[in-house]
C-alpha cells in the first residue's frame, strides 16, 4: 500500500484478522498432517477392529479442521467488507498499479541480495501481497472447493454438501482427480507455509519493520525515521 | 397389435407361476418393495412389448457375457426372449444380410419407439473406418439407430466413458456415445463397468421396459439405485478401514486376515458401483471378497488414472508425468536447503554491513 512512512506505529491488523490468522495457521497445520496421514495411513493396527478406530480419529481431526478454515474463510471474507483497508489485501491485487510492479520488482531483488536496504510498508509488501492472494485466498478456495466435493461424497446424495460442490467430481473427471487435485494443493500450501514463516522471521530481523509482533499486536512499528 | 411381454413369454414357455416370481424378483431387485411386483405384472400383461436393438462398436463383448450369466435363470430366460427377437449380432440366431436388414426393419417398423443399447463405442478418426459393421463404418449405423430410437443405454465403461479403446493416445478416437458428434438429442442412461454387474443390467433393462421411463438418474446419467454409493461405502472390510488397519504386501498376515485394501491401491473410495452390495456370480463374491482391490472399472477413465495399485496415483496432466509426493517431498526439500543457504548469505551480508558502519 503506502511507502513513505515514518516510524509512527499504524494499527494495520484489526483484532479478528489477527485472531483468524493464526486460526488459520492452526487448522492448516493440522489439516495438512491429518490429509497427508489420510492418503498414508500409519502403520497397520493389529488386534480386534472393534479395539481401534484410529483412521476414524485422524479423518475426523481432518474434518473438524476443514469447518473451522472453512467457517474462518467466510469470517474472513465478512471481514474484508466491514474491515479497514489493509483487511482487503487479501482479496485485491493492485495489478494495474506501476508502482506495485515497481516495488514487487525491488522486493524481488532485495530478496536476491541485489538492494542494498528494504523498503517500508504498512500492510504487505508486494511479492507477499501477491503470494498471500494466490496461495491462501485462491489456493484456500480450491482446497474448500476439492475438499467439500469429496466429503460430499460420504455425506451422499441430497447432503448440502453434495448440493453445493458434488458438481466439481464430474468437472475434475472423477472422485479420484478431484484427491490429486487435494492432495497437489496441500503439497503447495505446504512449501508456501514454509517460504512464509522463514521470511515472516528473517523479515522481523533483517528489515526496518516489525512483522511478527504485528500479527499479534496489531501495530506496525518501524525501526528508522528514514522514508 | 404388437405383443405384450406377457404373451412374449408365455409363447416362449415361461408358466404363468414363473411370471410372478420374476415379477415379484424384479420389485426387489429395484429396491421398489413387495407391493411394486403386481405394478410390474400389470403393466407386463397389458402394455405392448418395447424392441430393443443392440448394437456393438469396439468393445470386448464383456457386457453380453456379464449380461447372459445374470445369476437368476428366469430373469435372464426372460429378459432373453425380450430382447434377441429383434437386434443382437452376438447371441442372435440370423447373421449377414438377413442381420443388417433386421436392423433396418425396426428402425422402420418401430420408428421412435425402440430402446437403442449400445455396447462399446464408434472410433471417429479416418471417419470412423476402424469399426467396420456390415460394410459401413459403426459410427453411421449409431448415428442412424439413434436418430429414430427411443432412448439409449449405453452399457458398460465404452460406451458411457470410451474405456480402454479411449486409453491414451487413444489411437483411433474412440469416443463415448455421449460424445458422439452429430448424435440425435435422445436421453441416455449410462450403466458403466467393465462389465457391469449383471443383475443391474437386468434390472435396468426391465425397469426401462416395463414403466416405459429410465430410473432416477444422478448428475452424468447413471442409475442411482446402483451408482449412487461407493463401493468403500457399503464395503464389508470398511470397519478394518475405519480401525487403522490395512494390507500392507500382499502375501502378509493382515492379508490373510482381510484388512481394508486401501494401502494396496484400492480405489473403492472412489468408484461408484454396485459390487459391494450387489457383487457378482450371483451374490458369491467380489473382487475384495476374494482380496483384491477394486480397480475402479466403472469410472471414467479408470485405465488413464495411474496404477491399480498406488493410493496416491501418478498425475498425468498438462504433459506432467509425476506423483504429488514425489515432488511435494523433493520441493520441500529443495525450498528448506534454499532457505537455509539464503539465511547463511542473510547473515554474511548483515555481518558486512555492520561493519561498514562501524567504519
Ligand atoms: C489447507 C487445507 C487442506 C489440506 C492441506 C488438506 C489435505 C488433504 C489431503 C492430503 C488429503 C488426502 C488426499 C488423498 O487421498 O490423496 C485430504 C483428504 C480429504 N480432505 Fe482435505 N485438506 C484440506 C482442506 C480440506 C477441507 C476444507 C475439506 C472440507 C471438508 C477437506 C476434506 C477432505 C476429505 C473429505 C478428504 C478425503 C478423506 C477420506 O477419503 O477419508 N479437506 N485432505
Ligand atoms: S478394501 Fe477398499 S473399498 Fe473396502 S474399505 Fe478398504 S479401501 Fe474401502
Ligand atoms: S470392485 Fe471395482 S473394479 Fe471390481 S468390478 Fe466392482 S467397480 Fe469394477
Amino acid at each position: 500500500m503506502q511507502t513513505e512512512i515514518n516510524s509512527g506505529a499504524v494499527y494495520v491488523y484489526e483484532a479478528p484478522v489477527r485472531v483468524w490468522h493464526w486460526v488459520n495457521a492452526l487448522s492448516i497445520t493440522l489439516l495438512a498432517i491429518t490429509g497427508y496421514l489420510v492418503a498414508s495411513p500409519l502403520p497397520s493396527m493389529s488386534g480386534e477392529a472393534s479395539d481401534h478406530f484410529l483412521m476414524g480419529y485422524i479423518r475426523f481431526a481432518h474434518f473438524a479442521a476443514a469447518y473451522i478454515f472453512a467457517v474462518g474463510f467466510l469470517g474472513r471474507i465478512y471481514w474484508a467488507l466491514v474491515g479497514n483497508a489493509y483487511s482487503r489485501q487479501l482479496f485485491t491485487l493492485p495489478l494495474h498499479r506501476p508502482r506495485f510492479w515497481k516495488e514487487l520488482l525491488h522486493e524481488v531483488r532485495w530478496y536476491a541480495f541485489l538492494e542494498k536496504e528494504p523498503k517500508k510498508y504498512v500492510g504487505h509488501n508486494p511479492l507477499a501481497h501477491l503470494f498471500m492472494v494466490a496461495i491462501i485466498t485462491v489456493g484456500g478456495f480450491i482446497m474448500l472447493l476439492t475438499g467439500f466435493a469429496l466429503y460430499a461424497e460420504q455425506t451422499g446424495l441430497g447432503s448440502w454438501q453434495d448440493s453445493l460442490f458434488g458438481w466439481l467430481i464430474p468437472l475434475l473427471g472423477q472422485s479420484q482427480d478431484v484427491r490429486l487435485w487435494h492432495h497437489w494443493g496441500m503439497w503447495v500450501i505446504v512449501v508456501f507455509v514454509m517460504l512464509h514463516v522463514y521470511v515472516a522471521i528473517r523479515e522481523d530481523i533483517v528489515s526496518r519493520q516489525s512483522l511478527i509482533s504485528t500479527m499479534i499486536s496489531g501495530w506496525r512499528t518501524f525501526k528508522d525515521d528514514r522514508p | 397389435m404388437r405383443e405384450t411381454f406377457y404373451e412374449v413369454m408365455r409363447r416362449q414357455g415361461i408358466t404363468r407361476r414363473s411370471f410372478l416370481k420374476y415379477c415379484s424378483l424384479t420389485a426387489s431387485a429395484l429396491g421398489l418393495g413387495p407391493a411394486f411386483a403386481p405394478t410390474i405384472a400389470e403393466a407386463m400383461e397389458t402394455k405392448p412389448r418395447i424392441p430393443v436393438l443392440w448394437l456393438h462398436g469396439l468393445e470386448c463383448t464383456c457386457c453380453s457375457e456379464s449380461f447372459i450369466r445374470s445369476a437368476h435363470p428366469l430373469a435372464k430366460d426372460v429378459v432373453l426372449s425380450m430382447i434377441s427377437l429383434d437386434y443382437d449380432d452376438t447371441i442372435m440366431a440370423a447373421a449377414g444380410h438377413e442381420a443388417e436388414a433386421i436392423i433396418e426393419e425396426i428402425i422402420e417398423k418401430y420408428d421412435g419407439n425402440y430402446i437403442l443399447a449400445v455396447e462399446g463405442n464408434p472410433p471417429l478418426d479416418e471417419d470412423g473406418m476402424y469399426c467396420i459393421i456390415g460394410g459401413k463404418p459403426f459410427v453411421e449405423q449409431l448415428r442412424k439407430a439413434a436418430e429414430h430410437c427411443k432412448a439409449i443405454i449405453s452399457w458398460g465403461s465404452c460406451a458411457s466413458w470410451g474405456c480402454v479403446q479411449a486409453a491414451r493416445p487413444n489411437p483411433t478416437r474412440a469416443t463415448p456415445v455421449h460424445k458422439v458428434p452429430g448424435l440425435a438429442d435422445k436421453p441416455i442412461i449410462k450403466v458403466p463397468g467393465c462389465p457391469p454387474i449383471a443383475e443391474v443390467m437386468t434390472a435396468v433393462i426391465t425397469y426401462i421396459l416395463t414403466f416405459e421411463r429410465f430410473p432416477e438418474l444422478d448428475r452424468q446419467g447413471r442409475p442411482l439405485m446402483f451408482y449412487s454409493q461407493r463401493i468403500h461405502d457399503k464395503c464389508y472390510r470398511r470397519s478394518h478401514f475405519d480401525a487403522g488397519q490395512f494390507v500392507e504386501h500382499w502375501d502378509d498376515e493382515a492379508a490373510r486376515k482381510g484388512y481394508c485394501l486401501y494401502k494396496m491401491g484400492c480405489k473403492g473410495p472412489t468408484t461408484y458401483n454396485a459390487c459391494s452390495t450387489v457383487r457378482w456370480n450371483g451374490g458369491l463374491s467380489f473382487p475384495i471378497q476374494a482380496g483384491h482391490g477394486c480397480i475402479g472399472c466403472s469410472e471414467d477413465g479408470f485405465w488413464d488414472k495411474g496404477s491399480f495399485y498406488d493410493r496416491v496415483t501418478d498425475t498425468h496432466q498438462f504433459g506432467i508425468e509425476a506423483n504429488a509426493d514425489k515432488v511435494g517431498f523433493a520441493a520441500a526439500g529443495t525450498v528448506g536447503a534454499a532457505a537455509a543457504a539464503h539465511l547463511a548469505v542473510t547473515a554474511i551480508k548483515q555481518a558486512q554491513h555492520k561493519g561498514e558502519q562501524d567504519q
